[in-house]
């Protein structure tokens, strides 16, 4: 039997739209206090599996409990403790920003009093104290963003649903949100969440699962991900393109694996300045040449041979 | 999948439909003036139809030997009329928007409030506002002396929000069939025969007798019937054979609806 | 360009987008005055007939019909010009596209009115159809019905875009709807003579386009108007048409040209 302590249980989990499985039979656990992450392309499943846990969407067969309870008998009671942030931000346009959280913490059945105090403190939390009297439709992507997050903390959940806080922000306000996602971390709450940046899931995550095509790819920490399906660098080439395709062969055993793209080539590597000079070498001129890191996104081609965003 | 192995939630009584109705007056808290100019129109009509056209119409008779004025005969056709249009528009096309583009219910439903708590809440959304503009309607009615008793008039408030609730609960159910707007079309095209062939400006008895049955029948006809009945004072047994059948066609309504929300929001 | 080509592209716009409805358009354009005509008309009529002998020496229906078709030519200008309207100006940002090519803000306007005056043509049409079916309006003359409720809505057209031209969201149009077309529509001659109102609305009725279009409209169906008499009620909305024209074209010209 799973550890007690799992608030997420899932065995052969399973989705179907009719002839379409968008879920296929995936097995994952998700412990208290843990920063759980489902890292995929689009269509990969990550949706349908957090509507699932969300209790909005029957599960098609297999196991999943949430704080050890059935989300088809008791999705109430687990929809009290959960807090959710949908894909895309089901703002009430309608309202002014406070009055959102204000009747978010009515459907919780707290008091006005409560759902007042939790609101400014939230308001505060989000730094959108200011907009608090405004129109949501106002309000800057970023910003709705981050009330839909205050929104989904109304009720002090004990685990927070996250499906792709970040999409479609920019860099300031992602990292505003990051910011806030990790606070929340070390107080306590376990995340869980959805994303097809990388560089998220590295930031947030420590434990992810790779989804692909309705399955799990691979399971482990970012870094056990690295270390068990990429190399320590990575040698990014750029050729002319017309030079690209008459590589055959000459790139060999230089480094442990070679992927070519169509605007250019990886060469995974324990020493990348090394290869460069192994490169030149042979005679080679590439028009660019980076040594970085490997990353997820390695971790992602080399499991499904595509690349993450497209 | 076998249905031994389907796995859905059990119906809830939807107790938490309160919220939903907070939820409405919060967001008309910036529009109240859209609800208030909900008060002119059936009192235009009143004044228009009622008493500038009732002035070529002396009197109507309502069966039973009974006469009334035309501004007598005309007014509870009205105010059931609104009542019913009230609840019928705010069940289409403000539902169909909160349901289609809002994403209002998409959010609710993340929360310990059911599908069936945000449909009935809708419902009673609905008949609230439509209580009021009934309210108001009945005073000017008691103003004109248009109503035979104040007792009649209280009922007929009551009786308005049974109509309200049977179009409401009516409306919510047609909305979940609807994929695009051009479908109110539709519903605007339906309303219109019943508002207009409903012993709403004259009496039944104008149609020959296959086509009486068949008005007698529909749900504006039952709902002008008994509240025409309350405010001129002729009450008899026909009353609560409206009442049973608005009390079934809102029960009806609010089980379709709810069977058709979950299907379409719990994917 | 030229004048005509301007104005084309709106109508054809607007034509493109008609497209996609007309099946419904039309049927409620057939509709409408069917169940109007049979309960109003018919029913109601067969009681106002019975205590009144009619209305002005006519039947009801007679009396009724034209009124209703100048009226529903009045309620389809009042929704052309303003949720489209709008829609272009802010929404869909239409005529900033189309302001962007040879396009100018007189052709947006020519195009609007003309697009509308086609739709309220097929209502005006269909109405008349309808109407003689139900036998009223046996005469050539009677044809006459069709342009003269077009010029009434015509004198709603150019005022509604002008009003149009200054909003900024749509919380208006139900006040337009609810304070202006409906109370024209019960109270401005349609359903009975202007001569049963309090002598001050009487006034007020008359200072309106409304009460002129029907008194036109009414008049060429049943015979019973004599040329200047016309001239007048045809004078009063197409002052109203024109004056309209000219606020909507300025206050266009001060939203749209930046």
């Amino acid at each position: 039997m799973s550890d007690p302590h799992s608030l997420i249980l899932a065995r052969q989990l399973t989705k179907r739209f009719g002839d379409l499985t968008a879920v296929d039979g995936i097995d994952f656990e998700v412990a208290k206090g843990e920063a759980f992450g489902f890292l995929g392309p689009n269509g990969a499943g990550k949706t349908s599996t957090m509507r699932m846990i969300g209790g909005v969407s029957p599960v098609t067969s297999g196991l999943l409990t949430i704080f050890g309870l059935d989300p088809a008998r008791h999705g109430p009671t687990i929809r009290a403790r959960l807090g959710v942030v949908p894909q895309a931000d089901t703002l009430d346009l309608e309202l002014t920003v406070r009055e959102n959280l204000m009747i978010y913490s009515r459907y919780f059945d707290l008091s006005w009093r409560e759902g007042a105090r939790r609101a400014d403190e939230l308001l505060e939390f989000v730094q959108l104290k200011e907009r608090s009297r405004d129109k949501v439709d106002e309000l800057s992507g970023g910003m709705k963003r981050r009330l839909t997050i205050a929104r989904a903390l109304i009720n002090s959940p004990e685990l927070l649903l996250l499906d792709e806080p970040t999409t479609g922000l920019d860099p300031q306000a992602r990292h505003l949100v990051w910011d806030r996602l990790y606070r929340l971390k070390q107080r306590g709450v376990t995340l869980v969440l959805t994303t097809h940046y990388m560089d998220e899931a590295e930031q947030l995550c420590d434990r992810l699962v790779v989804l692909d095509k309705a399955r799990i790819a691979a399971e482990g920490s970012p870094r056990e991900l690295i270390d068990r399906y990429s190399t320590r660098e990575v040698l990014e080439l750029r050729f002319p393109i017309d030079e690209q395709p008459s590589l055959d062969g000459k790139l060999n055993d230089i480094a442990e694996r070679i992927e070519v793209l169509p605007d250019r080539v990886l060469l995974y590597t324990s020493d990348g300045d090394e290869a460069i000079a192994a490169v030149r070498k042979r005679g080679l001129q590439p028009e660019t040449a980076l040594v970085r890191r490997s990353t997820l996104e390695d971790v992602f081609l080399r499991l499904t041979g595509r690349s993450l965003v497209d | 999948m076998s249905v031994l192995t389907r796995r859905t939630a059990p119906v809830r009584v939807p107790t938490r439909s309160f919220h939903m109705v907070e939820r409405n007056v919060m967001a008309y808290r910036h529009n109240w003036i859209v609800i208030l100019s909900g008060f002119f129109e059936p009192v235009l009509y009143l004044l228009g139809i009622g008493f500038g056209l009732g002035s070529l119409v002396p009197a109507v008779s309502t069966g039973g030997g009974h006469t009334v004025s035309y501004a007598m005969f005309v007014a509870p056709a009205l105010m059931a009329t609104s009542a019913m249009n009230g609840a019928v528009y705010e069940s289409t096309s403000n539902f169909f928007y909160k349901l289609r583009y809002a994403k209002t219910f998409e959010a609710v439903i993340q929360t310990p409030v059911g599908v069936e708590d945000a449909a009935m809440g809708e419902v009673i959304w609905a008949v609230i506002r439509g209580c009021l503009y009934s309210i108001g309607f009945v005073m000017i009615m008691q103003a004109l002396g248009l109503i035979a008793s104040p007792w009649g008039g209280v009922l007929s408030v009551l009786a308005a929000l049974l109509i309200g609730f049977a179009f409401a609960a009516l409306g919510t159910a047609i909305t979940t069939f609807m994929r695009q707007w051009q479908d109110h079309e539709i519903v605007t095209l339906g309303l219109q025969p019943l508002f207009l062939f409903s012993a709403t400006f004259f009496p039944i008895t104008v149609y020959p007798p296959i086509l009486q049955a068949f008005v007698a029948v529909t749900p504006l006809y039952r709902s002008i019937h008994l509240i025409r009945g309350l405010t001129t004072g002729q009450i008899d047994v026909g009353l609560l054979v409206d009442v049973l059948y608005l009390v079934l066609l809102g029960l009806v309504g609010v089980a379709v609806a709810s069977v058709r929300l979950r299907r379409r929001l719990l994917k | 360009m030229s004048l005509m080509a301007g104005t084309l592209h709106v109508v054809e716009y607007n034509a493109l987008v008609f497209r996609r409805i007309w099946r419904g358009s039309i049927a409620v354009s057939f509709f409408t005055p069917l169940f109007f005509l049979a309960a109003m008309g018919v029913g109601l009529g067969g009681l106002v007939n019975r205590s009144s002998g009619g209305v002005n020496g006519v039947p009801y229906l007679d009396f009724l019909a034209p009124g209703l078709i100048a009226a529903a030519c009045m309620q389809t200008a009042a929704i052309e010009a303003t949720y489209p309207i709008l829609a272009k100006i802010m929404w869909d940002k239409t005529y900033e596209a189309a302001l962007a090519t040879p396009v100018t803000i007189p052709d947006l306007i020519r195009g609007e009115v003309v697009w509308t005056t086609i739709r309220m043509f097929i209502v005006a049409a269909m109405f008349w159809i309808v109407m003689y079916l139900f036998g009223v309006g046996h005469s050539l003359e009677a044809l006459l019905a069709i342009p003269a409720s077009v010029l009434t809505g015509l004198a709603f057209s150019s005022t509604i875009m002008a009003f149009t031209a200054t909003r900024r969201n749509d919380s208006g149009f139900a006040a337009i709807n609810r304070f202006v077309i409906i109370p024209l529509y019960l109270l401005g001659g349609t359903f009975f003579p202007i001569a049963k109102l309090p002598l001050a609305l009487q006034a007020l009725a008359w200072a309106t386009p409304l009460a002129h279009g029907v008194a036109l409209t009414r008049g060429v169906v049943l015979g019973n108007i004599n040329a200047p008499e016309a001239a007048l009620h045809a004078l009063v909305p197409l002052a109203y048409f024109a004056g309209g024209l000219l606020i909507a074209r300025a206050l266009l010209v001060k939203r749209l040209a930046k």
